[in-house]
């Protein structure tokens, strides 16, 4: 980039040092706001309560209450993640590959954008009004075809309905991240292969998904992260009733539940370590599936 | 493809009616408000309500400081990046891409221990103190979005021949930056403020733990203790949200545009 005819000549007056300065701030910014504040929480993980090193707090992460919180959090990040995955990748699948009408496409990618970023409390109120106990579809179900969704067990304020809620945000989120790799997808496979004889479903099982799959893992550990983080819908929706890891953070910063500054910090630490780590085998699995999908 | 457009089209009709229904069902309820008929008085009761003025207002003060800030920070940043530094490109990109990878919940508890009033910095000690720290806070919840929507921007135009021919006229850098470059990249730049305020609008987690009177904590407030209001804001957000997006598709339509005719 540097080395271009004549730029010698034109050499800028400024030295790399100018450029340094320029970037500081965005350095120091860094450090004060993102690294020093997470890197402090995960040394407190590690310290009792007179600042010696201990594992004790890590440790005890596993008594029962704090297990099944994390338990409960990775099985709604968990749900929604797979749901949200494949409904997310038969929409986009649909508008790819469907033949359907062009102007789908545009439509469902602004709306993905839009909906990927109604997360949050009013989120919560939506579904509310939607699938709650006097909610608009509640209320259509029973009054045209006489099912009673609360009758047969079903409650928005619980594991089911948070799931539901949280795909509103993953589905769109999983259109938008795994098109692009759909989009990779050469027509001339499938010519290819169904040249040599292979049956569309030979295709799908030999050449797309070998070639997919690692796009659609780590779109899938992406919205793992995403709802494992998530709290504001979860909290505006149910409260403190379903005792998610972040709803227990929350109440521990709040009015410190666990009686114990240090053990709040391990729970922070660990939730570093299960969204880090997805994203971590997300961009590991990106990179992998761009050595097929330019 | 006519094989497979029957899936496509049940794939297209099932999510639209999981993504409309609450659309619809929500705005239905939020017009309940008075029995036995249709009305917008839970908007009337919302709009005229003292705390969500001012917890609207309150919130849409930081998100315009958060995009200044954003601006200010993102901007030179991407900027010697692109022209200088090239080989910060990959640290700074993976740490603009930090505060998706760390939960909110878990960067403002890092904030509350690190800048509490017995600390060197003593940020939450003050009401002034506890504004700027949100501030900053967002300008960080924003930085994915914000860096690479300048980043785009910047990429699309060529950096490095502006420059040359603005040194070649005398120009200084703050003259190139704010008088060149900036305006090239301008609908990069409100993309990004778009998408800063859509986000910052309605957030919870670190206005409530932080204790600012912000529209977040508000909207949860009154979720926990009316029934039709709560739809009526929903309706709202989702139409702000809309806007912010609808903003930014309009402008990269543009830029496209200015760029073909060049």
């Amino acid at each position: 980039m540097t080395s271009g005819i004549g730029s010698g000549a034109r050499r800028m007056p400024l030295s790399n040092f100018g450029a340094w300065v320029g970037v500081a701030p965005f350095f120091i910014f860094a450090l004060m706001f993102l690294i020093v504040p997470t890197v402090s929480l995960l040394i407190g993980a590690f310290q009792d309560h007179d600042g010696a090193f201990t594992f004790d707090n890590i440790l005890r992460l596993g008594q029962a209450s704090i297990r099944n919180s994390y338990l409960l959090s990775i099985e709604v990040s968990l749900a929604s993640a797979v749901f949200g995955a494949l409904f997310g990748l038969a929409l986009a699948l649909a508008v790819v590959r469907g033949g359907l009408p062009g102007w789908l496409r545009p439509t469902l990618m602004t709306f993905s954008g839009v909906a990927s970023n109604f997360a949050g409390v009013p989120l919560a109120f939506a579904f509310i009004a939607t699938l709650g106990r006097m909610g608009f579809v509640t209320v259509l179900l029973k009054s045209l075809v006489g099912l009673d969704l609360y009758a047969v067990g079903f409650n928005i304020f619980t594991f089911t309905g948070l799931t539901l809620t949280y795909l509103y945000f993953q589905i769109p989120l999983m259109i938008l991240v795994v098109t692009p790799a759909l989009d990779g997808m050469k027509r001339e496979w499938n010519e290819a292969a169904s040249m040599l004889g292979a049956s569309q479903a030979q295709y799908w099982r030999m050449v797309a998904l070998p070639v997919l799959w690692p796009s659609i893992l780590g779109a899938s550990l992406l919205l793992f992260a995403n709802a494992f983080g998530a709290i504001a819908t979860a909290y505006a929706l149910t409260g403190p009733s379903l005792n998610i890891v972040p709803i227990l953070l929350y109440a521990q910063i709040r009015g410190d539940v666990l009686h114990d500054p240090n053990l709040g910090y391990a729970l922070a630490l660990g939730m570093l370590m299960i969204t880090g780590l997805s994203n971590l085998a997300y961009i590991l699995l990106r990179a992998r599936s761009e050595r097929w999908l330019k | 493809m006519k094989r497979g457009s029957l899936g496509a089209w049940l794939a297209i009709v099932l999510g639209v009616i999981y993504f409309l229904a609450p659309l619809i069902a929500t705005f239905e309820f939020s017009l309940r408000l008075k029995r036995g008929e249709y009305s917008f008085e839970a908007y009337r009761l919302v709009f005229a309500s003292g705390d969500f003025q001012a917890s609207f207002l309150y919130s849409a003060t930081i998100a315009l400081a958060t995009i200044v800030i954003g601006i200010a920070l993102v901007v030179p940043t991407a900027y010697w990046v692109q022209l200088r530094l090239p080989k910060l490109r990959g640290i700074v990109e993976f740490i603009t891409l930090l505060p998706l990878v760390i939960p909110a919940i878990v960067l403002v508890f890092g904030y509350i221990r690190l800048y509490d009033s017995s600390s060197i910095l003593p940020l939450t000690g003050s009401v002034t103190g506890t504004n700027i720290l949100l501030t900053l806070g967002y300008v960080g919840l924003a930085m994915p979005y914000m860096y690479r929507s300048v980043d785009t921007g910047l990429r699309a135009i060529d950096v490095r021949t502006l420059t040359e021919a603005a040194e070649s006229q005398g120009a200084n850098w703050p003259t190139i930056l704010f008088k060149v470059i900036l305006p090239n990249i301008r609908s990069a730049i409100l993309s990004g403020a778009f998408l800063t305020f859509a986000i910052v609008i309605g957030e919870f987690t670190f206005a409530s733990l932080l204790n600012r009177p912000a529209f977040g904590p508000y909207l949860q407030l009154i979720g926990a203790s009316r029934a039709y209001e709560p739809a009526a804001l929903a309706v709202m957000a989702f139409a702000i949200t809309w806007a912010c997006m609808g903003l930014i598709q309009l402008l990269g339509r543009g830029a496209r545009g200015a760029i073909d005719t060049r």
